[in-house]
């Protein structure tokens, strides 16, 4: 599998993906967000967590903007893959590659710690790696990941079976404990929790792995 | 020319900090405060000509997130 991270001005967790990335068998090459092109054969796009562009106007607006996110939008038209990780679920949602967005948490605080990650479909290659029901220690950190969108666009995620992970304890207000969403042809996958940071024993967990292991099995032939 | 947007959360979105900005005034012991709501002001310098059409089309695209936010634009010569 051929993975691109993109890294923005202000990403942070790039280089944590593309380590769970190459771990998993990926060959990740990185893309800076003023490349107008991906690198050819590209199989997964990845849109790492961190504060693009300072998290000014609103959470991944100017970066949704960005000559990248044009090729990103180009590359999930065509039905490539993206993954798009706590700031990067804020940029999809921001691009229109997901429904919804990102609000304040509701307590108002940013929240850094491990929670309890519900696995609600295994009918995507993010996820296939896991048991439907699994509840996976993953941690999130995050001031705006309170998942908000109207009852209709709720009801159509919840009836396509398009809720991937749901928390088990919600931390933030989320709507309906949403805590990650797939596209209407399963190939875009948004989440606010980092499975990056428990991908390796060092991180205290390793719950997170399957998830990149399903995406390089799902695409070694793509 | 000038332009003076103003971004608001929609009615039925969550404010939590407009919430807080409520909390804090209660405490602070100003009563009859029933509701608080933050939005945002953007003050734009225009090249003479530019249409009110225009700037609305950068709060579709940029300045206002719709799925959550509402706008209005105030052309101010």
């Amino acid at each position: 599998m051929k993975a691109a991270v993109v890294v923005f001005p202000g990403s942070n967790c790039d280089r944590d993906l593309a380590v769970a990335l190459r771990a998993a068998g990926a060959d990740v090459s990185m893309v800076w967000h003023k490349d107008s092109d991906l690198p050819s054969g590209v199989d997964l796009v990845a849109v790492p967590g961190g504060f693009s562009f300072g998290d000014y106007l609103r959470c991944g607006a100017i970066a949704a903007q960005s000559p990248v996110c044009r090729a990103v939008a180009a590359h999930a038209t065509r039905g490539g893959y993206v993954l798009g990780i706590c700031n990067g679920f804020q940029i999809l949602t921001e691009t229109g590659l997901l429904p919804g967005a990102l609000l304040r948490n509701a307590g108002l605080k940013y929240i850094c710690r491990t929670v309890a990650l519900r696995v609600e479909t295994t009918d995507s290659a993010f996820t296939a790696g896991y048991r439907q029901g699994d509840v996976l220690d993953v941690p999130i950190a995050h001031h705006d990941g309170n998942y908000h969108a109207d009852a209709d666009t709720l009801a159509l995620l919840r009836d396509a079976d398009r809720v991937a992970f749901r928390y088990g304890a919600n931390p933030n207000g989320s709507a309906d404990d949403i805590a990650g969403i797939l596209s209407s042809n399963r190939r875009v996958l948004g989440m606010m929790p980092h499975p990056e940071r428990a991908s390796d024993a060092g991180h205290g967990g390793t719950d997170g792995a399957a998830l990149f292991r399903a995406l390089t099995d799902a695409l070694a032939t793509a | 020319m000038k332009a003076r947007v103003h971004v608001m959360l929609k009615a039925g979105v969550l404010d939590p900090q407009g919430e807080a900005v409520r909390h804090a005034l209660a405490t602070m012991g100003f009563a009859g405060v029933e509701g608080v709501r933050q939005g945002k002001v953007i003050d734009l310098e225009l090249a003479e000509g530019t249409s009110e059409a225009a700037v609305r089309d950068m709060c579709e695209k940029l300045l206002a997130n719709t799925v959550i936010e509402s706008y209005s634009v105030e052309m101010t010569g």
